[in-house]
């Protein structure tokens, strides 16, 4: 762990409000760990082994790593034939790929099929400046819609480390978003990570955060902001969208005043409709507020000026609570 | 069968048999429901008598032994054949056959992974090699020496994925996969509705060890698939030149092979006369 010298791999976000320590390639270390103690964990990729921070895994593990080429459909379907053999497949692509081009495979060869099956698809969201072909800004919404398939957003390279051990342990396909190349640590070092298990990183009364992914880091940032202009701010972090905690988050909404969600993805289909479902289901009268991305496609330019542009800053979310007039 | 490979030579006489017993049980199966994928299911009844009872290496008794050969339906409309042959393999009850399309049965006229001796969910077209390649990839890690057939059709060959799988099967090296083309003509819109051909020059283009037979001949199809055990690097390809319908002259010659739908009492006059044929063969 160390803060000098960052590197930023494509895409790679960079506003933080915290200078944090960073981990490179969490994924792909935390892979390498399970997959030495456990030999029938395989790992694929659909020729973005280095872009997807699998790069360690076949490096460990030559005989154990199959490239497919460019072909997604491919790499869930071998990857599925390897789950019935007893192998444990981590599979990796950018989440556009993954969700537009093999949904059908993911659907039937692996929810359908019950096949023990890792997607980890880079990318998500708006963390890539490359346009409407790599930003993944719907694929929460997608995969929400398929049954059975358990869909993790995971905040930092703490939590990367501990959901991929965790998946390893797990029996059943999974959807797991990736931040690669330098990933900031934002969760304490004896932070638990449980599957469908949401977590209060704060305590807040007038206004809660339901955050999700990256959002994460800044919901925190945006609450010691706003902590300072006298708004009592709590998040609520929720890892898996898929089984979704509900139950933590009717009681997060039931302690504060407003509701704020916070995710790096479109506002609907994703954690907003999740929180809004649940709150009506539930009869909990709060007003919510969701922040994430618009429902259109975004253009190429620089990730900062795009995640500016487009509300997922930490500027963002300070100025959508404070417009709301809680602000004193 | 299970525990004797490789099998001795083929007993064509009996295997021509469990074929007419295959091809008896669909037309049973298919006037239960007064419809069904008859016409696919004759076309194939050679080959998977052929697999059955005599080339794959299976025991009825233990469907998950893993030394077993792999045959994966990736066309699930065909499931009429498929659950023909493993009643006559003994892994499903043969009076479960008459539950064919019915509500609750595990026989439907697609294949769910859940009914015995099913290795994976046919149907949405495309699926089947992909998946044979990673079940041959696992076997190799595991030293196995058990093989993966996988059946699919000429109709599939137009998905882009059976190309994807094709390319990184011979990338592999996956000499233990056999793909089983069953090249019948047909798909939902009618006869193949693009230019398929030459379809054994592009498997051989992708790499693959290909035969092309006939594939209502039994001594061809066992020769093919004594040829495919060939342990060189190279996947199999076995080009299937079938009749859809085939030992049914009415199903042979209709038009409605694709999905074929009568009134049981035409379904009664085809098998009466199924059974003549059959005394006029002998």
């Amino acid at each position: 762990m160390s803060t000098a010298g960052r590197t930023l791999a494509m895409g790679q976000d960079e506003t933080s409000g915290i200078a944090r320590p960073f981990v490179e390639a969490p994924f792909g270390k935390a892979l390498v760990e399970a997959a030495t103690a456990n030999a029938q964990i395989v790992g694929l990729t659909a020729d973005l082994g280095k872009y997807t921070d699998i790069h360690p895994f076949r490096d460990a593990f030559p005989d154990r790593f199959f490239n497919v080429g460019m072909a997604e459909q491919n790499l869930v379907a071998v990857a599925a034939g390897l789950a019935r053999t007893g192998k444990v497949p981590f599979a990796t692509t950018y989440g556009v790929f993954a969700t537009r081009r093999a949904y059908d495979f993911i659907a039937i060869a692996l929810a359908h099929s019950r096949a023990n099956v890792k997607i980890i698809a880079g990318l998500p969201g708006l963390t890539t400046g490359y346009g409407g072909t790599h930003q993944a800004i719907e694929d929460l919404a997608l995969m929400r819609m398929i049954p059975g398939l358990t869909i993790i957003d995971p905040c930092d390279a703490t939590e990367i480390a501990a959901a991929t051990a965790a998946i390893a342990e797990f029996d059943g396909p999974v959807y797991m978003r990736l931040l690669r190349g330098s990933v900031p640590v934002v969760l304490p070092p004896d932070y638990q990570f449980k599957l469908g298990r949401a977590v209060k990183l704060a305590h807040g009364t007038d206004v809660g955060i339901v955050s999700t992914g990256m959002m994460t880091e800044r919901a925190l940032d945006a609450a010691a902001v706003l902590a300072k202009r006298g708004v009592s701010v709590g998040v609520l972090h929720v890892p898996t969208i898929k089984p979704f905690d509900s139950n933590a988050v009717a009681e997060f909404a039931s302690s504060v005043d407003r509701v704020v969600t916070a995710e790096n993805h479109v506002v609907v289909g994703g954690l907003a409709s999740l929180v809004v479902e649940k709150l009506h289901d539930s009869r909990i009268a709060k007003p919510v507020t969701r922040i994430g991305l618009p429902d259109r496609y975004i253009e190429c330019g620089s990730v900062a000026t795009l995640q500016s542009r487009y509300g997922i800053t930490i500027d963002a979310i300070v100025e959508t609570i404070a417009s709301q007039g809680l602000s004193t | 069968m299970a525990h004797n490979w490789p099998p001795a030579s083929p007993d064509l006489a009996a295997l021509k048999l469990r074929a007419t017993s295959l091809r008896r049980h669909m037309l049973t199966m298919a006037r239960g429901q007064g419809q069904g994928y008859i016409g696919q299911g004759l076309g194939i009844a050679d080959v998977l008598a052929a697999l059955y009872f005599h080339e794959l290496r299976y025991d009825p008794q233990n469907l998950s032994w893993r030394e077993r050969d792999r045959f994966l339906l990736s066309t699930g409309h065909y499931s009429i054949a498929l659950w023909a042959a493993l009643a006559e393999a003994g892994i499903l009850p043969l009076d479960e056959l008459a539950t064919y399309g019915a509500d609750d049965s595990r026989l439907q006229m697609s294949t769910l992974h859940t009914t015995p001796g099913v290795e994976i969910i046919g149907g949405s077209l495309g699926h089947g090699l992909g998946q044979g390649v990673g079940q041959a990839l696992g076997l190799r890690l595991d030293r196995s020496d058990a093989r993966v057939f996988v059946e699919l059709s000429d109709g599939e060959l137009q998905e882009g994925s059976t190309w994807e799988a094709a390319m990184s099967a011979r990338h592999f090296e996956l000499d233990g996969l056999i793909a089983l083309i069953d090249c019948n003509g047909i798909q939902a819109d009618g006869p193949v509705v693009l230019d398929m051909e030459p379809i054994a020059d592009k498997w051989r283009a992708f790499g693959w060890e290909t035969l092309e037979i006939d594939g209502n001949d039994m001594e061809a199809i066992t020769a093919a698939l004594t040829t495919s055990r060939g342990r060189n690097r190279r996947p199999k390809a076995i080009i299937l030149r079938t009749l859809p319908g085939k030992g049914v002259k009415r199903i042979e010659g209709s038009e409605k092979s694709h999905f074929f739908r009568v009134d049981i009492s035409e379904w009664d006059s085809i098998i009466d006369e199924f059974e003549q044929s059959l005394g006029e063969q002998s």
